[in-house]
This record gives C-alpha cells, structure tokens and sequence, in this order.
C-alpha cells in the first residue's frame, strides 16, 4: 500500500471503528460508559493535556525577538506609517494584540494567500513565466470551518443548561433564519460538514499537499466530519430524545449524571466521536488553536532597536579582541600608516 | 557552470511530483546543487567540533561515531532553549500555504524544497525520538529514524534555503521556516557538517577583519583606491579616516562593498556622501564586515562575529555606529545585536550630526542605518543632487529578503531613490513579488558559491521572472538594492535570465547625483559610463545637426 492510502486509509477504518465501537457499547447496554465515564475522562484528559502543553510552552524561553515584519518599520516620524502598517508590523504591545486579533478572528495571514504558475509558452520557452494570484480559497474554507464549529459548540450550550442562557437562542435563531425544513436547519451544521469536506477533499486532490499530508491530517477531518454527519442525522433524521439528551448533559454539567433510557444509538455514536475528539486534541496539530497565541514571529513588537529583550540563556562568546589583529600585523599597518596602539 | 542548462530549459521546471513518499525517497545529492564541505583548516580555526577533511560526493562523511546521540542532544537542548522550535514543531497542520511561496520551490518543483515538507524532515526526527505517537506508531504517526541518509537529507536541503522567511509571510500561525533552517544547520555543524562557503569566510573573518580574509593593509589599500577613483571622476578628493579614535561614527559596511563591483561603486557613493555632509567618521580594519557569516552556522557564530561591532566602537571612543546597505548585516544586527549585547553604555544615542535628528528608534541599539541616515538628510534639505545624472538608469527596486521580512525596511530606500532619480525611471515589480512578498536573490545564506550554479540560478529565478517582466514592460536596465550580497549574486542571475539589467545599490546613486561646489564637470557615472547627453551618443547626435 502506497504512503498516501495508508495515512488516509489507516485513519478512515479507525473513525469507522470508532463508530462501530460506540454502536455495539450501546447495543451492549453500556450506556453509562459511554454517556457518564467516557465524557468525564475525556474532559479530564483535554484540559489536563491542555493546560500541559500550554504550560510547557509558556515556560520555553523566546530568546530573541523575531517578528516577521510584513510592512514598513517605524523608524523617522515623518515616514507615515497607515493602519496597516501598524497591523502587519506593530512597534507596540497594542498593536501586537491587535495584529493577534486580526490573526485569530481574521486568518489575516492566510488572507494574503497567493498562487503561483508556471505559464508555459511552447513555441518559446524564453517567454514561459510564473504568475501569482490572490487566492483565498483555503482562507474562506479555513475560516467558514471554524466559525461554523464555534457556532455550532455555543448552540450546544443549550443541552447543558436551565434555563437557557439568552445569547444561546438568540445565536440558534439566527443560525436557523433559513427556514426550509423542519425542524429549523442549522445553517452552521451544513456549512461546517461542507467546509470540513473541501479541506479534505483539497488535501486528496492537491497533489503538493497529497504528497505531505500524514495519517494525522486525515484523522482529525474524518473525525469532525463524522461529528456533524452523526450530529446533522440525529437532529433531522433518526431523531433522538430531546428531553432525555438534555436530562443527561444537565446531570453531566451538575456533576449528577443520569443515564435516561432510549436516547438511541447514533447519540452515544455522536458522543463518543465528541469524546474521542476531545482526548485526541491536546496531542496533536490541533493544539495548533492556543499555538499560534504563542507564536514568537507573531506575537511580538517589532521594536528590537529601541525596547530591549531579554534572552535567558544568553552567555559571553569567545571571540578575538583587537589586538589578536594588531598583533599579527603591527609592522605593516604602521608602514601603511594606520594607527596602532602598541608602537612595537 | 558549463553544465548548467540554458534559461530555457531550465524554465520547463516539472511540478509533477514523485511517486514514492518522500520517506522511501533518498536525497539526490548531485552536483549543482550543494555547497562544498568545509576545509578541515577553517573549522580548526575557529575552534568547532570535528574538524575533517570529507566530501559531500562522497559516501562516507567520516562522521564521529556518535553523531547520532550528538544530533539528538542537540535537539533536546534547543528544543529547551527556543520556544519556536517546539512550537514550530508541534503546531503546524500541513495546510500547505507556504508550499508555493518558496523560491527554491517554484525554481526546483522539488517537493521537499516545499517549506513544510523541509521541516517535515526534521520534525519526523523530533517525532521518532520526543513524541509518544511517534515512538510507538513510527512511520504511521510521520515519525522516522534518524539515519546517515537521514542526516544527508536535512545538509543538502537545509543549505537550500537562504533564511529568507517568505514562507512564515504566509503561514497561518506565523511558522518560520528560516529559523528551523538555522538550528538545523547548528546541529548539522555539531557533528561538523558545514560548507566551506561559509565557514571559510567565517574563519577569516574573526581571525582577521574581514570575510575576505584582507590583512588591515589590504583593506586601506582597497578603500583609498575607490577613493582615489572619486577624485579621477568627480575631483573631489574623499580621504577615509580608518582606525580613527575618537571620531563621531564608526562606519561599518559589509565587505563586499570594497571588494568586487558593483559594490564598489556604492561604497564610492558613501565616501561623496560624506565628504558632502563632512561626517566625522571612522572605518575600522577589525570591524571591517558587516555581513555575518557566522549566523549561517549558529547563532553562536553569529554572536562572536557580531560582537567586533561593538568592540571597535569601545575602543575607538565613537558616539555611535552607522551600518551600511547590507542585508543579512541588519537581519543580525536588528534581531539579535541588541539582545545579545545591550544594554550598551559605552555609545550615545545615535544623533545625525548634520540635521540634529534624534534616531528615537535607535535608541537601545545605537546603530543607525545608512538609509535612514541618508533620508533623512534629504528630508532636511541638506544634499543638492542632479537626478539627471542618473537618466541612463532605469530602475527596480529589489526588497532585499533581510532588511524587508527582518526589520521592514522598505520606505527609506524608495524615498531615497526619488530624490536620486528621475521620477519617470522608477518601477515597481508586480506587487505579489515585492515588499514583504519580496523574492530571495536565490544565493544567500552561505549559497553564494560557484560549485552550486544550478540551485542558484534554479532558486533565483522568480526574483528574475519578475525583474524581466518590468525590463520587458518598462525597458527597466537596472536592478537596485541595499544588500552587498544581493550586489554579489545578483548580476549572475541578472546575466543569466535577463542579460539587459544590471545590479546597483542604492548609495551608488546617490554619490552620482550630489553636487559639489568644487567638483569638476561630471561627463560620467561612477562607473565610467556616458551620463545621458554626453560620450558617443552625444557626439553622434552633434553630428547628426
Ligand atoms: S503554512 Fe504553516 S501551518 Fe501551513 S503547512 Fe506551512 S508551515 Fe504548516
Ligand atoms: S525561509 Fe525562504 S528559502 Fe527557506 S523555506 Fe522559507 S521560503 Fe524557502
């Protein structure tokens, strides 16, 4: 089997696997496993996981101040230096943050995609040139991605608490503002299952990034895809208890679990992905979320000539001093008249 | 460089990539393509680990026994020391934006020459030995062992990549290919992998002045020699003050600028430039290079070499430095210099002694670059030039990848140019290609030899795509730049896609265009070349009435 099929194919049968396992728990009658020990675990898991590898980063020193600078320095006043200047090389901490903001609620660096190709001329070779384009498909499937997935967490909030919290149906009732269907159609369910397909199917079908992707760029996609798949058929086509799913996310949430009978079996699916998802995370390129807050070529002022940086670990190198020059060629720079310290 | 293919055969680069995982693939070590082996004698002088004499066509490299645990302990302690290491390591999701933003990329269609899958050859090392998935599931979690070929791989592709950071432009999460690059090479030359390129001019550089390895003699000799071609085509006469003490400014350039042209002519343009202004100056024979070649090997290196600067500003009692057109002299001297060395209480903060100007963010560092200086005299109204003098150039301007992505300097020059140039001769490359989107020359970062003509001319091309696209649009005949390294490899690449355009730096113009008093009548350039309205042109068209 060739490196792509098995980092594709490896992950695929372990997501079905997964679904199979969660299935046949139920069928097995271990729905307090899987409703009450499994969720604990894995909530534990992940913020233990988290705030290691948070804490791990943290503590790592930033020995020297690198930000990638993506616009025009502050240097003379009188060289103005625009909003976007600021943004794309902030002399502050102010504009630092805000250059972070843009970055995570914006993807601003992925916005400034672009696209190169290689125009081929036949009949003359000389003329063949690359061309680059702008090209914001990957920033609009990044980005559709993850709002959706925000919103679509923030809805469930509504399992986990009594009474609802205001924000919540407000935020699902502009979610289902297209009504086409009952119940409401979560717009964000769709466009999350949609997004998370394009940035699988480019990865397949780009053969750059076919090439580079491993068995842990296809889990992750699978995994969420699977997640909104069994999330999308359990709300509008093997409905489940309603009222009993929120009786178990409130005890969960009270720390009073309950297992309610007959919630149906592609909720413990959609669960135990949930779960999965959740314990995978902190050990992978997900945790890429608070990575990138961490990021020294971001998250630092381009002010190294006026604002000094310490490096921790900075220590005194041995180089030679003037005279290991002098020294060596005393004669002749004084007959070329170039001053000396020491006359012989 | 006779084997290297003609430009237009090089152009049908084949994106199309290899069947097999880049895992089963062994690194195609082939000439044109890889620097040679350092000599045994410069690593000996600097004191680095295993000093040997090896041969990259070679299949032994004669590594020391436990190369493998060094490479390892290596990694475990920058791992520790630098927080983008682990980050860049961990956090990357392989979204590809940075894959076509490589030049070594788009010139090769190599796809390890992809940023991304250039870390991934480390990373799969840092996978094998620091990460449980790794350890446990090996090639299905992208981990593998580190082996000789292994560590082939990461010399021949890491010394294909000049630092030039215009994947971390892209990327997402701001992951830095160029700094994974750098601490690669560290632990390439732990178990003394390195390339004679580099070591040779860092050996010679912190033995004697310069990287050149010219004795202090030499160096005068060279300096008065561009001074005295001044005089010959201006007759303004532009004495260098060297190893002056107690003068205002130490005047550091990089020494490419007094040894080959074109940079030549630009260090020509900052004697006029001074005796214009009549800065009180110093040039040192110890701190005689800008450019730190030390920082192609290890951040080590780069502080030993760094640290002359400062030291000849010790001794020889000046107020402050000011740094010439170089760029990987300021990527050093603005991202480390200061964390390295400050506080600096030797130094004043740096004041143009001519306009009064306070250089505010300079402050902490004490170094002020020539640009800035320059416009900054322009600004205040304090150099008369002619810009006709400069009619015969129609320019470009090239972002050196350094001063651009590394400080962002991008402003200065350009207002520079304006006043040095007739407005109507000025063009900009395609947006996409410039600025913090700027092309690498193709040739830095311990590159720029000649045994590697086919990776240079390969890497350079979309830096010469885009200044063809301008020559052929706008007749544009030259190509500017502050980077005396972009002065070295520049007009190779300049010959061999787009023959028309010559390499210039920014100085240069501007010792061309100021006037003096006293100067005699200017029938040239700085080069000797007819200034427009002058030579056979001129004489034809006398004729011609
Ligand atoms: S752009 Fe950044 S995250 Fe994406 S593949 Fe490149 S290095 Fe990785
Ligand atoms: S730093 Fe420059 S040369 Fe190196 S991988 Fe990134 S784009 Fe390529």
């Amino acid at each position: 089997m060739d490196f792509f099929k098995r980092h594709f194919l490896v992950p695929l049968i372990a997501v079905l696997a997964l679904v199979a396992i969660a299935y046949i728990g139920v069928k097995a009658n271990l729905e307090f496993v899987f409703g009450v020990v499994i969720p604990y675990l894995a909530v534990l898991i992940f913020f233990e996981g988290l705030i290691y590898r948070i804490i791990s980063w943290a503590r790592s020193p930033v020995p020297f101040k690198i930000p990638t600078t993506c616009a025009q320095v502050r240097t003379l006043p009188w060289f103005k230096r625009t909003i976007a200047d600021k943004l794309d090389n902030p002399d502050t901490r102010l504009w630092t943050v805000a250059r972070m903001a843009l970055e995570v609620l914006a993807f601003r660096s992925l916005f400034r995609n672009i696209r190169s190709e290689l125009r081929r001329d036949k009949d003359n070779p000389e003329k063949s040139r690359l061309v680059y384009w702008s090209y914001k498909w990957l920033w609009l499937g990044a980005i559709a991605f993850h709002y959706a997935f925000l919103v679509v967490i923030l809805r469930h909030i509504r399992f986990f608490t009594q009474p609802v919290p205001h924000f919540v149906t407000a935020l699902a009732e502009a979610d289902g503002f297209v009504q086409f269907y009952v119940p409401t159609v979560y717009l964000t369910g769709v466009i999350l299952v949609l997004a998370v397909t394009y940035l699988l199917a480019r990865r397949i079908y780009t053969p750059t990034l076919r090439y580079l992707s491993l068995a842990a760029d296809y889990f992750p996609l699978l995994l969420i895809i699977s997640i909104g798949v069994s999330g999308i058929l359990m709300r509008y086509f093997y409905k489940v208890d309603i009222a009993a799913v929120k009786q178990l996310a409130i005890g969960l949430a009270t720390l009073k679990p309950v297992v309610p009978a007959g919630i149906g079996s592609i909720f413990y699916i959609h669960l135990f992905l949930v779960c999965v998802l959740f314990v995978y995370f902190p050990f992978s390129k997900l945790m890429h979320a608070p990575g990138v807050f961490f990021s020294p070529t971001r998250n630092l002022p381009g002010d190294n000539r006026w604002r000094l940086h310490v490096n921790p670990w900075n220590y005194p190198v041995k180089f030679p001093d003037y005279m290991h020059q002098e020294d060596h060629y005393r004669e002749a720079m004084i007959e070329a008249g170039l001053p000396v310290e020491k006359e012989k | 460089m006779a084997k290297i293919p003609k430009p237009a055969e090089l152009i049908q680069i084949d994106y199309k990539l290899p069947a097999k995982s880049w895992m089963e693939t062994k690194a195609d070590i082939r000439p044109g393509y890889y620097v040679n082996a350092a000599s045994r004698k410069w690593v000996e002088l600097v004191d680095y680990p295993y000093p040997r004499d090896w041969n990259v066509a070679e299949d032994d490299w004669k590594l020391p026994d436990n190369w493998k645990e060094i490479v390892l302990q290596g990694m475990e302690d920058r791992l520790e020391r630098f927080r983008s290491l682990k980050l860049f390591f961990d956090i990357c999701v392989r979204c590809g934006a940075c894959a076509d933003k490589c030049h070594f990329f788009l010139g090769t269609g190599d796809p390890k020459n992809m940023p991304v899958m250039r870390a991934e050859l480390m990373r799969s090392v840092y996978r094998r030995y620091f990460k449980t998935a790794g350890k446990v599931l090996g090639e299905l979690a992208g981990a593998r062992d580190l082996t000789e070929d292994v560590l082939k791989e990461w010399f021949f592709y890491l010394h294909q990549c000049t630092i030039c950071r215009r994947c971390s432009v892209f990327c997402p999460y701001g992951i830095d290919m160029a700094e994974m690059t750098l601490i690669g090479r560290e632990l390439l030359s732990s178990v003394g992998l390195n390339i004679d390129w580099a070591m040779a001019s860092v050996a010679q550089c912190y033995d004697r002045g310069s990287h050149i390895g010219a004795t202090p003699q030499a160096f005068k000799d060279m300096i008065d020699f561009l001074a005295e071609e001044n005089e010959r085509i201006t007759g303004i006469s532009t004495p260098v003050p060297i190893n002056k003490k107690g003068a205002e400014i130490l005047f550091i350039v990089p020494s490419g600028d007094y040894f080959a042209d074109p940079g030549t002519y630009t260090l020509m343009g900052y004697l006029l430039l001074f005796k214009y202004i009549g800065l009180d100056y110093t040039m040192s024979t110890y701190a005689a290079e800008g450019g730190n070649f030390g920082w192609f090997v290890s951040h080590e290196m780069g502080k030993r070499l760094n640290a002359k600067m400062y030291e000849e500003a010790k001794r020889l009692k000046v107020k402050w430095i000011l740094g010439g057109e170089c760029g990987h002299m300021w990527r050093v001297c603005n991202q480390y210099m200061p964390t390295w060395f400050a506080p600096v209480d030797f130094l004043e903060e740096p004041v143009s002694p001519i306009t009064g100007t306070k250089f505010e963010t300079a402050k902490l560092h004490k170094m002020v670059h020539i640009s800035e200086f320059t416009a900054d005299l322009f600004k205040h109204g304090k150099l008369k030039v002619d810009p006709q003098r400069n009619a015969h150039i129609k320019l470009t301007f090239h972002d050196s990848c350094n001063p651009a992505r590394a400080m962002g300097l991008l402003e200065e020059p350009r207002y520079i140019i304006n006043q040095v140039l007739p407005k109507e001769n000025f063009f900009e490359m395609p947006p996409n290609t410039i600025r913090e989107k700027t092309f690498c020359c193709g040739s830095s970062a311990g590159l720029n030899a000649n045994e590697n003509m086919d990776i240079r001319m390969l890497g350079g091309l979309p830096r010469a795509n885009a200044v063809k696209y301008v020559a052929e649009k706008y007749g544009v005949n030259h190509l500017g730049c502050v980077c005396a390294l972009d002065r070295a490899t520049l007009p190779t690449l300049m010959q061999y896609w787009v023959p028309e355009v010559d390499v210039t730096g920014i100085t240069e113009m501007v010792g061309n265009a100021l006037i003096f008093d006293d100067e005699i009548e200017r029938t040239t350039d700085l080069r000797d070349r007819d200034l427009v309205g002058f030579g056979e042109e001129a004489a034809e068209e006398e004729e011609a009435e």
